[in-house]
């Protein structure tokens, strides 16, 4: 197998005992980027030079012995809403401009750190808003398992990346599902850990108490490598946790059947109608690869599930309000041209500079917190945040993890959703749940519908990220590993 | 369901502009989402008041927050800052100390 598409702790062995350089990994990534991304559509920016040169200082410590763990000369790839240093930020959007972060991202700081060679910058839904990577002002991108449909998103760019190759790793932002899903319709692992356990200092913030920075790979192992590369407390995130005591990483399990008398909750509601029945069939299959692993199954409810939806649109759209407030073209990003007025500067350089799915939950946001609204809308909203919040501390009573489908269908075709805002929200029924309790949740792959890949998501209580990868590691080992993308007629 | 007048109010509390075919376009689709979003009238208000495990403070507490409620604080001591230049690096208009603004005052915004 081209090293491009070898999973990330085979990587780290082949590195470590010499079969393999830094420098040659990397031009075989460089090298899918430039068969494959003039279709694809998943990179933004492409640091070759800096690339190039962190992956020789990667060479040289494995020449002298002394590598720095098992991130050290592994190309990883960034969503362009995480700063990188020198490198340009754009969020998938006009109203940055040309703008450059001057420091990076705790995140990229603790992959530098760990002799990560990062790679460049993914597309995205314009600040994370979207589910389909089609709200990008770069342009849609393209899933490789079938090019003609979307590959999900926001962080649609992150999971084509991994699935065509172009590195082993990358980090999306997931807010209502921005990691799952994408991850799911491209066949590669997805994780999303409990809220405040990976720094958000240095993500542009879309909805500040949902959003979470979360690992894609090929393996859960990855996945469990790298989330252990960028979690614990950070000091510059008033919101950052540290790590739980007794937490452990999947990585430390192989070889176990950690699954043996877990209890998993099937959350039998999102395996019922308008769930595509060929999903709900692949998803029995890998439930019932779990109960083959020693896992018990029973049926769970969330009662208020129903309501999360509408509750999300309305709490993130209203963060996002507050958070886009400050792109006014004043310190940064682009600004309107000859304005008449700061009134005038203000609103030419908002309406030409943002997106229309952007300006949509700005105005949905606005409306939400306006004053005779507010409790009505926002108020109600959180306190149904409170109740699906109760429901699953109940769940979790009788349940070690809860499983579901990620999403009720496989990847649909570029353009079917696009100008219908609310048939694109519902796609996100089945993860915002987990982001609005703030819980970790995985995205695994569990088979394809038509060729499209399909994940199960599984989801634990707060603080029991370990837990969710070691069942998602089960699972990945009971059905074995996921086929990459064929990629017939994505070859430029 | 939302008059595009209404939406003319949000916008300019959002400081965006929208034409009129816009503002009626985006009155249609705020309304349909709002329709979607009244589901939440069906959660009873008593449903809610009765404070629930892990819950913090009273029954007339604001909303949630998803971290715990008493983050711990750090001591007042300066930290790393932005440099000037730093800051003044992205600014699409600087005169080398401050960030440049049209006018405010003075034939500036009034309405």
């Amino acid at each position: 197998m081209r090293p491009a598409l070898r999973p990330v702790p085979d990587l780290s062995r082949a590195l470590a005992n010499g079969e393999l350089s830094a420098a040659a990994l990397l031009d075989d990534c460089l090298d899918r980027i430039g068969t494959l991304d003039g279709v694809l559509n998943a990179m933004i920016h492409v640091d070759e030079k800096g690339a190039r040169r962190a992956a020789l200082a990667a060479d040289r410590r494995f020449a002298n012995g002394a590598p720095r763990g098992p991130l050290d000369g592994i190309p990883v790839i960034l969503k362009d809403n995480i700063a990188a240093a020198g490198l340009p930020l754009t969020c998938g959007s006009r109203i940055l401009g040309d703008y450059v972060p001057p420091r990076d991202a705790a995140v990229t700081a603790r992959l530098r750190a760990a002799g990560a060679v990062i790679l460049g910058k993914a597309n995205l839904d314009e600040f994370g808003m979207g589910s389909s990577n089609e709200h990008s002002a770069f342009g849609a991108a393209r899933n490789p398992h079938d090019p003609s449909h979307v590959p999900g998103g926001s962080s649609g760019g992150s999971c084509v990346a991994v699935a065509a190759g172009y590195a082993p790793l990358a980090f999306g932002t997931d807010t209502g599902g921005s990691v799952r899903l994408p991850a799911s319709w491209c066949g590669v692992v997805g994780f999303k850990p409990t809220y405040g356990r990976v720094s958000r200092s240095g993500l542009v913030a879309f909805a500040s108490s949902l959003d979470q920075i979360g690992p894609v790979a090929r393996t859960v192992e990855g996945a469990a490598l790298a989330f252990a590369a960028v979690r614990g407390h950070d000091p510059s995130d008033a919101t950052s946790l540290p790590d739980p005591p007794g937490e452990k990483d999947a990585a430390r399990n192989r070889g176990r059947k950690p699954v043996r008398g877990m209890r998993v909750g099937v959350i039998r509601g999102f395996l019922g109608a308008g769930v595509d029945a060929a999903v709900i069939t692949r998803a029995e299959k890998a439930i019932a690869a779990l109960a083959r692993a020693g896992a018990t199954v029973h049926d769970v409810e969330l009662p208020h599930a129903r309501y999360a939806i509408a509750a999300y649109y309305v709490i993130a759209s209203a963060e996002a309000s507050s958070n886009l407030a400050r792109f006014d073209g004043v310190r940064y990003g682009r600004r309107a041209e000859d304005p008449a007025s700061l009134e005038d500067l203000y609103v030419r350089t908002r309406t030409e500079g943002f997106g229309a799915e952007v300006r949509r939950r700005i105005l949905l946001g606005t409306f939400a917190l306006s004053a005779g609204y507010a409790p009505e809308y926002y108020g109600r909203a959180s306190r149904v945040r409170d109740l699906i919040r109760r429901d699953f501390d109940d769940a979790f009573a009788g349940a070690d993890v809860l499983v579901s489908p990620v999403a009720p269908t496989p990847a649909f075709p570029l353009g079917e959703r696009v100008s219908d805002p609310l048939s694109m929200y519902l796609t996100d029924a089945m993860t915002i749940p987990a982001s609005l309790a703030g819980l970790p949740a995985a995205s695994v792959p569990m088979g394809a519908v038509g060729g499209l890949p399909v994940g199960l998501q599984i989801l634990g209580p707060a603080g029991r990220d370990g837990r969710v990868l070691r069942v998602g590691a089960a699972l990945e080992a009971e059905l074995g590993p996921a086929a990459p993308p064929a990629l017939t007629g994505a070859s430029s | 369901m939302v008059h595009p007048d209404e939406v003319r109010h949000v916008a300019r509390l959002a400081r965006l502009a929208l034409t009129p075919a816009e503002a009626e376009e985006a009155a249609g689709q705020l309304g349909r989402i709002l329709e979607y979003v009244e589901l939440l009238r069906e959660v009873e208000d008593d449903d809610a008041a009765a404070p629930g495990p892990g819950s913090s403070s009273a029954a007339s507490a604001p909303p949630a927050a998803v971290a715990p409620p008493a983050a711990p604080l750090r001591p007042d001591e300066p930290g790393e800052v932005l440099t000037r230049e730093e800051a003044l690096a992205p600014a699409p208009r600087t005169d080398g100390e401050t960030f440049l603004v049209p006018p405010v005052l003075d034939g500036g915004d009034r309405s």
